[in-house]
């Protein structure tokens, strides 16, 4: 034998490593199925629970799968798709929905009233933690269904919630239900048009209120698509066309959702053919993008609004002249044409202008770059001689940042660094203790399209998002008048005059808009997106 | 033998714990606030952090997180990760394709390395050693940050040779271009090893006796040069498959393949604790399996070498 032995033992080793390794291999891909299919590239949704989903990527794969009660139309007013009429009272507060009947859902389930009294109840009740039920809670009898932790954030146990259903929340018959909300607001029929409004079919539950296993990954919903087996996690969303979906009919038979854990890997294969919609094209390929792609690059207005946000909780900000001239010593213009090579433009307003009752440059004078003022205005209000801007490493943040520090050095004459924190977590955690980190980089898209979706998180005292701590009793009651005016016309006066206020206080830097800035294939045309960074999926067509 | 393989094992169990203690101990210490970090940018309420952090057991000291996941891991349950999948699954989905990835790699490198490293030692100061001395010191400067785009965007989109992306259910085509890219990454080490390695070798006494008996220079070269040669290169093959595995990180991104260098990327950035512990522990088992092969394929090479 003389070593022989051993020999063949760990060649035998490795040939099993190997063919264990090799066969598992094998199936190759893709949309071969269906001629008239198409491929739009997503991240890896968070979760495809509509209660449960919060970013883009979930939801454009929801909107495939299920059918909304309103729609946006290009003013982004609401109107109804899956209801039939949406009535309320004079104080905005009882809303009658009327579904449309003949519905089902793509198991033949018929959608009831039932399914989405379910579905909401499902969504807001606090120990199923869902991301969205934040949504529920201008519903009356939301906050008994919260859980409020006896030690705040501790081994003790949190008690379970008064109630397991919403109070609000009435059925009429098979097809009608009534929402009662806590307050009347005028702008409910647009926060329906979210996600989490969205029924779920009896055989989500195994039990009342208990989703059944595996339901979120294989959603069963009311849309013109259906999933075809499962959520392949990581690789890929299969959808299929819905026979006879009594809605309006999309023009393409399928949509393969196709995972990338990176936008350069999804370009790559947008740009070799292999996927037919890239919506968002990665900032380092935008030099090349319009060479690659030619009129196949396209841009279209999102949400998003990228702000810095003032530490008002600190003495040295509190002064709102240092703020005003922080503002006038910034060039937004320069910062979007250069960095980010014009895919984001210069915020002068409060608002996203994809929102009914934007007014544009409503900052005014204290947005418009003008270092000789800034200067004279920072001297007289003493300002600090030392600025840093906190931002997360992890988003891409640096090369604005450090160029924004850069323009104020040149006009005021101040130090400036950037002050980098891994994660955003990091960096809200030490907001919320009120350290010292300087002015904050933040950002916002919205919710529903409504200004009081900017306002109210942003702004008021208590708003979900005002990390700076900014506070305006006028302005909070503003923005509650206008919540609670009886027309949405009266509420966006309300909502106007409030954003005044913050143009004379400046509590925020405003600094850019989003847009989406994405790219399709040769083989498909008719590519939208909407203000939400989702793919028209009833307009995109496959060219003939 | 056999008895030297069961003490092994029982090693591999005490070194399997202490590693997933010492992994689990870093990522309790560095976990921040997971819960802030799986909601991304948006604000959360309180009612959710508590429901939350009941469910992932987040509120409760250390050791009793520890035992949690011990508990589960004796009974093959690997826990759930912060995404709400389980862990079992995750590692069911990313480790086939990360294993033919990496082995595709080790292949070509190992192919590689050998056979321009024998050649290069025979003919010391040729044209081919010095060649390849060039070649090896470009590739090895080259970070793969930038050999991995390039390669893409070359021989997947310019010249159209290869396929762009691989995906989780990639064929052994897709993978041929990323495991090239990865094997980059070790060729040349491994060939300045073996080059080393059969260069001193050609110079021993042995070999000398055996050309001396008549032998013909393909014997003399295939077994006796490069079985004694071997050894440390099958050393650094065994530690590279390891590397490889963990640290394909780049080209998994870059070639959009969903394997154990994402997961373990994504779970640190999410401070994913279930996530990250349950790819390190499997990790470990692979280390461990591979360097037991490596010690058993050194007995095999050189007959000196006995294992009691």
């Amino acid at each position: 034998m003389r070593g022989n032995g051993p020999w063949k033992m760990a060649a035998g080793a490795a040939a099993i490593a190997l063919l264990a390794a090799g066969c598992s291999g094998g199936s190759s891909d893709d949309d071969e199925t269906l001629p008239n299919a198409i491929s739009i590239g997503i991240v890896e949704p968070e979760s495809l629970i509509p209660s449960n989903t919060t970013e883009q990527n979930g939801s454009s794969v929801l909107a495939s799968l299920f059918y909304p009660l309103v729609r946006f139309d290009e003013n982004s007013n609401p109107y109804v798709v899956a209801a039939e009429a949406i009535t309320h009272d004079k104080a905005n507060k009882v809303w009658t929905i009327k579904i449309r009947s003949g519905f089902t859902f793509s198991n033949g389930e018929p959608v009831t009233a039932d399914n989405y009294i379910n579905a909401w109840n499902y969504g807001a009740y606090g120990p199923n933690a869902q991301l969205a039920s934040y949504f529920f809670s201008r519903i009356d009898g939301y906050a008994q269904m919260q859980s409020v932790d006896p030690d705040g954030d501790g081994p003790e146990k949190a008690e379970e919630p008064k109630a397991k259903k919403l109070t609000g929340l009435k059925k009429v018959n098979n097809t009608t239900f009534q929402v009662t909300l806590s307050a009347g607001f005028a702008g409910w029929e647009s926060v329906m048009g979210y996600d989490a409004f969205y029924p779920l079919p009896k055989a989500a539950f195994k039990a009342d209120g208990v989703l059944a296993d595996g339901y979120g990954d294989a959603p069963v919903g009311n849309g013109p698509f259906k999933i075809k087996g499962k959520w392949e996690h990581d690789s890929k969303i299969v959808v299929e066309k819905v026979a006879d979906f009594k809605g309006t009919v999309p023009k393409v038979d399928g949509i393969t959702w196709k995972i990338y854990q990176d936008l350069g890997a999804q370009y790559a294969d947008l740009n070799a053919g292999n996927l037919d919609v890239e919506t968002k094209i990665p900032i380092e390929s935008l030099a090349s993008a319009s060479g690659d792609l030619g009129d196949r690059l396209q841009k279209s207005p999102s949400s998003a609004f990228a702000f810095v946000g003032f530490p008002i909780y600190e003495k040295e900000y509190q002064d709102k002249n240092v703020r005003i001239a922080l503002s006038m010593a910034i060039n937004r213009e320069e910062m979007t044409d250069q960095i980010f090579l014009g895919s984001e433009t210069p915020a002068t307003s409060f608002v996203s202008p994809v929102v009914a009752g934007y007014r544009p440059n409503t900052c005014g004078e204290n947005c418009e770059y003008n270092p000789t003022k800034a200067k004279q205005l920072y001297a007289e209000a003493k300002g600090p001689t030392d600025i840093k801007i906190s931002y997360n490493v992890d988003g891409g943040h640096k090369a604005w940042v450090d160029a924004m520090c850069n323009q104020i050095k040149a006009s005021l004459g101040v130090n400036c660094s950037g002050s980098p924190e891994p994660k955003l977590s990091d960096m809200l955690k030490k907001v919320r203790e009120h350290k010292s980190v300087g002015m904050i980089r933040l950002a916002w898209a919205m919710d529903y399209p409504l200004m009081e979706n900017y306002l109210g998180p942003l702004y008021t005292t208590d708003g979900s998002s005002n990390y700076y701590g900014y506070t305006n009793s006028a302005f909070d009651s503003l923005v509650r008048e206008g919540s609670e005016a009886a027309t949405p016309a009266a509420a966006i006066k309300k909502w106007q005059a409030a954003e005044d206020i913050l143009a004379d206080e400046m509590p925020v830097l405003p600094l850019r808009f989003g847009q989406n800035v994405f790219g399709h294939s040769e083989k498909v045309t008719s590519v939208e997106m909407d203000l939400f960074q989702k793919v028209d999926i009833y307009k995109i067509e496959v060219a003939s | 033998m056999f008895r030297y393989i069961v003490r092994r094992l029982l090693q591999m169990v005490l070194t399997f714990f202490g590693a997933t203690f010492i992994v689990y101990a870093l990522m309790f210490a560095v976990q921040d606030d997971p819960i802030q970090a799986l909601v991304g940018e948006k604000p959360i309420t309180d009612s959710q952090r508590a429901a939350l952090t009941e469910r992932y057991h987040l509120g409760d000291n250390f050791f009793a997180q520890y035992w949690y996941y011990i508990k589960g891991l004796l009974t093959g349950d690997f826990g759930t990760s912060m995404t709400n999948r389980k862990v079992a699954d995750m590692l069911a989905d990313a480790w086939p394709v990360t294993l033919r990835l990496s082995v595709m790699a080790i292949v070509i490198a190992a192919t590689i390395a050998i056979l321009a490293g024998v050649v290069s030692a025979i003919r010391r100061g040729s044209i081919f050693d010095n060649a390849t001395l060039v070649v090896t010191l470009i590739v090895l400067a080259m970070p793969i940050v930038v050999i991995a785009p390039i390669a893409q965007l070359v021989f997947g989109i310019k010249l159209g040779w290869f396929p762009v992306t691989a995906g989780r259910d990639a064929s052994l085509w897709q993978l041929l271009l990323p495991a090239a890219v990865l094997a980059s990454l070790v060729v040349a080490t491994e060939l300045r090893v073996t080059r080393a390695s059969v260069a001193e070798n050609l110079r021993a006494d042995y070999v000398r006796t055996a050309r001396a008996k008549g032998l013909t220079g393909a014997r003399v070269i295939g077994v006796h040069v490069l079985r004694n040669s071997l050894i440390p290169v099958i050393t650094l093959i065994g530690v590279d498959l390891g590397a490889l595995m963990s640290g394909a990180i780049v080209t998994e991104k870059v070639f959009n393949i969903p394997g154990v260098g994402f997961n373990l990327f994504r779970g640190i950035r999410t401070e994913d604790g279930p996530l990250v512990v349950g790819f390190v522990s499997v990790l470990v088992i692979v280390f461990l399996v591979v360097n037991l092969i490596v010690d058993l394929l050194y007995a095999a090479l050189d007959p000196r070498i006995r294992y009691e």
